[in-house]
């Protein structure tokens, strides 16, 4: 009998701890899939963030960092610097990138540091609970938020990918989505290219992934997944913000 | 090799190079900076790394990913820079990394003032940031001496798999003095094989972590470290003892303060008082032993710093009760004398 469909080598051989219906595990798997396609797997360190995704050393089969909350790309550019031929990816959460670890995110796209960040943007702190987070929409009602979000008391949601966009430094940053099967395509298809670039020394890539929390935010997995094209989508287009190195993004 | 004439701060960052570390990340700050601009100038030139992070946090998270990719890595900053540090210090110490911060101390808190002091004696020996741990702690006292404590920081670091901080002031990292590199090759050959190189597809994967979810796990971790540290505590304690045998007034000074200590020592011996001097260089391992025999014997001891008074805390659970034990302290910025000292020997005479 054929196989199919099987785990990525890249990603253990155990369960995740994420609760059903979020996206997490897809973009997990994303990753594990494009080290595996890539070859890269002996020579990738990645970098687990604080949040949701804080055990994510215990999910892909290749050295892993877990860094401090906000720092991780201080930890990989250490790391990168140390090694340079090795590829050095993190992997981070809105709160963790966008709030305590904004100067971190944006210093190091600034360099133009030869590293690859998958940046997950579920508008809320999952692992605490669900506060507001630096990417909550206006009106959005959280833990700490919870009369809805009100621009006059806690400002605007942050665009990352395209504030990044303005700097010169980064090479490659993209806003996906992983609601669809054709999205979730295009975000491997990214994620890829995110890792090639590393590869090819082109620089700083950041790859933003909109992602589901039914938990958080009250919803079923399939609600969720419709809040987010109704809600998020509108506020975060899909879509390429800079690409300096050229080169495909399909397969 | 000949003598060489040097600022303390400059002299830090060559024998840090010449120790094989070849990964320094900083941020400028009064009055360490001439560390980071030394390094600005040399890294390139010996295939090194210098970067200048966007600030004290990134730098120490810097070092943490480079120690954890298995380089000798080293940061410096004066003391509010170290309070910033202080997070990524204890998650250094989580995770089990070697790695050398310095401390150039200014006076605080806050802001304080960019003269020399010596009130982060706190931070630095009870562990800086959050949770069990330690970093070993070194004093120099001149300028060669910080050149022979960057040398073993390294070394004791990787021995020990920990953060070693040295601990100098403004007064020392200004300052200039003649000074003898040693002529010896970087000990740097410690199979780092925890180290997050990539598997190469040859060993399981390695994780530089400090999380612990189970408390039975966690206890057990820090409770290896702590033999650790005990281990540490018996090896690793360095001083320096002058005149302390008949002894009626033992002064107890580290760094800069020690240099003004060991003057009065000699004033106060040539007018015929029975003074001695005990220099801690390791003030994490402290020198208890020591300190506590010397209480059998003084009529008392004086603690010298430039603080409201720290390291006598540590003086006092040495001495525990067996003797008095008195303090001198300036702070601010401001220097004690050899003046003042012997008069503070005159009043416990």
């Amino acid at each position: 009998m054929k196989t199919i469909f099987e785990r990525p080598k890249s990603l253990s051989n155990v369960t995740l701890h994420y609760c059903p219906g979020c996206t997490h595990g897809i973009i997990h798997r994303l990753i594990a899939e494009v080290i595996d396609d890539l070859g890269i797997e002996g020579r990738t360190i990645g970098i687990a963030p604080v949040g949701c995704a804080v055990f994510a050393y215990n999910y892909f089969e290749c050295d892993m960092q877990e860094a401090a909350h906000g720092r991780a790309p201080a930890v990989a550019t250490g790391i990168k610097r140390a090694n340079p031929d090795n590829i050095v990816f993190t992997y981070q959460g809105d709160g963790d990138l966008a709030a305590i670890g904004t100067a971190e995110t944006v210093h190091a796209a600034a360099r133009g540091e030869n590293i690859t960040i998958i940046f997950v943007n579920n508008a809320t702190y999952g692992m605490t609970g669900g506060q507001l987070a630096p990417t909550s929409l206006v009106g959005q009602v959280t833990q700490t938020s919870p009369y809805g979000r009100k621009v006059e008391m806690q400002g605007y949601p942050i665009r990352i990918s395209e504030m990044l966009a303005t700097l010169d430094g980064p090479s490659f940053i993209k806003r996906c989505s992983v609601d669809t099967v054709k999205n979730i395509n295009d975000a491997k298809s990214a994620i890829k290219k995110a890792f090639q670039n590393q590869i090819d020394k082109k620089g700083f890539s950041l790859i933003e992934v909109l992602s589901t929390c039914p938990t958080n935010w009250g919803l079923s997995p399939i609600e969720s997944l419709e809040w987010l094209r109704n809600n998020m989508i509108p506020v975060y287009p899909l879509g390429t913000f800079k690409d300096i190195g050229g080169g495909a993004t399909d397969e | 090799m000949d003598k060489v004439l040097m600022k303390g701060n400059e002299a830090i960052a060559e024998a840090a190079i010449r120790a094989n570390c070849k990964h320094f990340f900083g941020y400028p700050i009064t009055p360490q900076t001439e560390i980071s601009a030394y390094m600005a100038k040399m890294m390139p030139k010996v295939g090194g790394v210098f970067l200048q992070a966007e600030s004290e946090i990134a730098a120490i998270n810097m070092v943490y990913g480079a120690a954890g990719a298995g380089v000798r890595a080293m940061t410096s900053s004066s003391s509010p820079g170290i309070s910033l540090k202080a997070e990524g210090i204890s998650y250094i110490a989580g995770a089990d990394l070697p790695c050398v911060i310095v401390n150039i101390v200014r006076a605080g808190p806050g802001l304080g003032g960019i003269l020399p002091a010596q009130s982060d004696y706190f931070q630095a020996t009870k562990g800086c940031g959050h949770g069990d741990y330690k970093m070993i702690v070194l004093s120099p006292a001149s300028i060669q001496e910080i050149v022979d404590c960057t040398t073993s920081a390294f070394d004791l670091a990787d021995k020990y798999r920990m953060p070693v901080m040295i601990l100098g002031d403004a007064m020392l990292g200004q300052m200039m003095e003649p000074i003898d590199f040693p002529d010896v090759l970087a000990n740097d050959f410690c199979e780092k094989e925890w180290a997050t190189t990539g598997t190469k597809m040859k060993r399981k994967r390695n994780v530089i972590n400090s999380l612990y979810i189970d408390p039975e796990e966690l206890e057990l971790l820090i409770k290896a470290r702590y033999e650790k540290y005990y281990n540490i505590e018996q090896t690793e304690t360095r001083y320096e003892a002058e005149n302390i045998d008949d002894a009626e007034v033992v002064l107890v000074a580290y760094g800069t303060t020690a240099r003004i200590a060991k003057a009065a020592m000699k004033t106060a011996r040539a007018d015929g008082m029975k003074v001695g001097l005990i220099r801690p260089i390791t003030l994490w391992p402290f020198p208890s032993s020591i300190i506590a025999q010397t209480a059998k014997t003084a009529k008392a001891i004086i603690s010298v710093e430039m603080s409201m008074g720290q390291m006598v805390e540590d003086i006092r659970l040495a001495v525990n009760g067996v003797c008095p034990v008195n303090f001198y302290g300036r702070t601010g910025g401001m220097i004690p004398t050899p003046a003042e000292v012997i008069g503070e020997i005159r009043r416990v005479i």
